[in-house]
C-alpha cells in the first residue's frame, strides 16, 4: 500500500519535476539535458511578448479577483437575510455559473458581447459630435474582466457563505442588543470573522483567472494573456523557454495557494 | 433604509453582473441555436431546427467525449481509491493533512503546463525513445486516445482523491473494529463496511471529474493533436475558425442537454445504489 501511494506521488510530481529541470537546460532540447543554465529564464524575461502577456494576465487577475471578492461578499451577506423566490433564483444562477463548462461560458460571452457591440457601435458613432472619432467597444481586457469576475464571484459567494453559515448568530444579536447600527455590527463583528474566507476567495479567484485558458481564448479579442501565449507557443514547438515560463507560473500559483491555506487555517482556528 | 431594502442593495450588483454576463449570454446561445448562418459567418435571425438536424455530422466529437470522459473518470477512480484509503485510514494524523495537500496542490496549478509536460514525456524523444532502447521499437503514444486518457487521469486525479478521502476520513473507525471483533477478515470488512460507506465520496468525485471532462478542450487539443476530438475541440473550430455561430450554439446547447441527462441518470443510479445498501444493512 505504501509503495502504491509512493508510485502515485511519483506519477503526480515527475512531470512537474521534468518541466522544472529542463527549464535550466543549457541546450535547446526539452528532453536532453546539456548542462545547467538560466539562459531561458533571461530569455523569457527579455521577451516583450511574454512580458506583455504577463502584464495583461496580472491586470485581469487582480481586477477581477478584487471585484469578485467585493461584490461576492456583499451578495453573500445580503443573501443571508433573504428568503423566497428571488433567493431560490439566485442560488440557481450560482449553481449554473459553477456547473456550466468554461468553454460554453467563453462562447456565450463572445457572441453576446459581439452582438451587443455591433448594435451599440453604430449608435455611438451616430450620436458622437462631428469631427471626433467615436469610441468603439471591442473585446479585450474589459470582456476578460467581465467573464472572469462572473465566474469567480460565484466561487467567492460559495466560500464566504459557508463561513457565514458557521458564524455564531449570538454575536450579531449581542452587537445589535448593545445598540450597534447594522453597519457597525457588520464592520466590527461580521467582517473580521469572515475576512479569512474573503481573502481565500480572493486568492483562489486570482489563481483561477491567472491560469484560465479556455474562457480567455474566446473573449480576449486581440489581447494575449499568458496562458494564450503559452498555448500558441506549444503549438509552434517545444522549447525550454516554455519550461521556464511554466516553472515560474507554477511557482507563483503554489506560493499563492500556500498563503491561502495558511490564512484560511488561521481563520478557522480563531 | 429598511432591512429589506438593505438586503436588496447588497445583492443587486452581483445580480446585475450575473444577468449581463451569464444569463444574457446563455440566452443568446439558445436563441442563436435556432438561427441561420450569415454568408460571412455570424448569425442571421430565423427560427429553424436546421442546426440541430445537422448535428450528426459532428457525431464523432460526441462519441469521443462520451467514451473517453467516463473511461477517464473510471480510471481516475480506480487509481485514486487506494491512495485516498491509505491517507484516510492508515496514515497518522501528523502526516495526513500534509500528504493530502500534496495530492491536491497540482490541481491548482495550470492544467495547460501540466499537459505540456506530457507532450514532452509521451513525444517521440521521450518515453518511446526509452522503450526503443529496451527493444520496444515504434511505440506511438502522443496524439493517441491513450495519451488523452493519461492526460485526463493526470489532470483530474487530485479532484477524485479529495472527496473519497473526506468520506473515508469521516468514517467511524469503531465500525471497522466492531467488524473485525465479530470475526470478519480484513477484506470482508473492507467489502462490507468501508466500501459501501465511501460510496457518497466516490459518487461526488466521479460527478466532479465527469462534469469537467464533458467540456474539456485543452487535454485533447494538446495530447490528442486533432486526432482525438472532443465536443470542446469542435466548439473551438466552429467559433474561432469557421465562425459558424448558429451551428456552434446548437452544439453547445446539446452538450449541456447531454450533461443534464447523464448527470440526472447518474444521480438516480447512485441514489438507488445507496438505497439498496440501506436495506441490505438493515437485514
Amino acid at each position: 500500500m505504501r509503495f502504491y501511494s509512493a508510485l502515485v506521488y511519483l506519477f503526480l510530481y515527475t512531470p512537474i519535476a521534468i518541466i522544472a529541470l529542463f527549464s535550466f537546460n543549457a541546450g535547446r532540447s526539452a528532453i536532453q539535458f546539456e548542462g545547467f543554465s538560466v539562459r531561458w529564464y533571461i530569455r523569457a524575461w527579455n521577451n516583450p511578448f511574454v512580458m506583455d502577456a504577463l502584464q495583461t494576465s496580472l491586470l485581469v487577475a487582480f481586477v477581477s479577483a478584487s471585484l469578485a471578492s467585493i461584490l461576492g461578499t456583499l451578495a453573500a451577506v445580503g443573501l443571508q437575510g433573504m428568503r423566497g423566490p428571488f433567493r431560490a433564483l439566485f442560488d440557481g444562477v450560482i449553481y449554473v455559473a459553477v456547473m456550466i463548462p468554461g468553454i460554453v461560458i467563453g462562447i456565450a460571452t463572445l457572441i453576446a458581447l459581439i452582438t451587443v457591440f455591433d448594435l451599440v457601435n453604430p449608435a455611438l458613432a451616430a450620436i458622437w459630435p462631428e469631427g471626433h472619432v467615436s469610441p468603439r467597444l471591442s473585446m479585450g481586457v474589459g470582456s476578460l474582466i467581465a467573464a472572469h469576475t462572473m465566474f469567480t464571484m460565484a466561487l467567492v459567494i460559495i466560500i464566504v457563505r459557508a463561513r457565514l453559515a458557521g458564524l455564531e448568530r449570538v454575536l450579531v444579536e449581542a452587537s445589535a442588543d448593545l445598540y450597534s447600527t447594522p453597519f457597525g455590527t457588520f464592520r466590527q463583528v461580521t467582517l473580521p470573522l469572515i475576512a479569512p474566507a474573503i481573502l481565500t476567495g480572493f486568492l483562489l479567484s486570482f489563481t483561477f483567472s491567472f491560469d484560465d485558458f479556455i474562457i480567455a481564448f474566446f473573449v480576449a479579442g486581440s489581447e494575449t494573456t499568458l496562458p494564450i501565449y503559452i498555448f500558441s507557443s506549444i503549438r509552434r514547438g517545444v522549447t525550454p523557454e516554455i519550461n521556464a515560463i511554466g516553472t515560474m507560473v507554477m511557482g507563483a500559483s503554489l506560493l499563492l495557494l500556500i498563503i491561502a491555506q495558511l490564512v484560511f487555517r488561521r481563520g478557522t482556528r480563531r | 433604509m429598511t432591512r429589506r431594502e438593505r438586503t436588496w442593495l447588497l445583492v443587486l450588483p452581483a445580480a446585475i453582473w450575473f444577468l449581463f454576463f451569464l444569463v444574457l449570454p446563455l440566452t443568446v446561445v439558445l436563441v442563436f441555436s435556432f438561427g441561420e448562418r450569415g454568408t460571412a459567418g455570424g448569425y442571421v435571425p430565423a427560427f429553424t431546427f436546421e442546426q440541430y438536424a445537422s448535428l450528426p455530422s459532428r457525431l464523432t466529437a460526441f462519441k469521443n467525449t462520451l467514451i473517453l470522459a467516463p473511461l477517464g473518470t473510471l480510471a481516475a477512480l480506480v487509481i485514486a481509491y487506494p491512495l485516498a484509503y491509505q491517507l484516510a485510514v492508515r496514515t497518522s494524523p501528523r502526516w495526513k493533512t500534509f500528504l493530502l495537500v500534496l495530492v491536491i496542490l497540482p490541481f491548482w496549478t495550470s492544467i495547460l503546463i501540466r499537459s505540456y509536460a506530457w507532450i514532452v514525456i509521451l513525444g517521440g524523444q521521450g518515453l518511446p525513445a526509452i522503450l526503443a532502447s529496451f527493444g520496444l521499437e515504434d511505440v506511438r503514444l502522443i496524439y493517441t486516445p491513450t495519451a488523452v486518457t493519461i492526460g485526463i487521469i493526470y489532470g483530474y486525479l487530485p479532484l477524485m482523491v479529495f472527496p473519497i478521502f473526506v468520506s473515508l476520513d469521516r468514517l467511524d473507525k469503531r465500525l471497522l473494529e466492531a467488524s473485525s471483533d465479530l470475526g470478519a477478515r480484513p477484506f470482508a470488512t473492507f467489502r462490507q463496511v468501508t466500501l459501501p460507506l465511501s460510496v457518497p465520496g466516490m459518487a461526488t468525485g466521479c460527478l466532479l471529474v465527469f462534469i469537467l471532462l464533458m467540456g474539456e478542450f485543452l487535454i485533447p487539443a494538446l495530447l490528442g493533436g486533432g486526432r482525438v476530438y472532443f465536443v470542446g475541440n469542435a466548439l473551438v473550430d466552429l467559433f474561432i475558425q469557421s465562425r459558424n455561430w448558429p451551428f456552434g450554439s446548437a452544439m453547445a446547447v446539446t452538450l449541456i442537454a447531454v450533461m443534464l441527462v447523464t448527470v440526472t441518470l447518474y444521480m438516480r443510479l447512485v441514489g438507488r445504489l445507496s438505497a439498496r445498501q440501506d436495506s441490505a444493512s438493515v437485514m
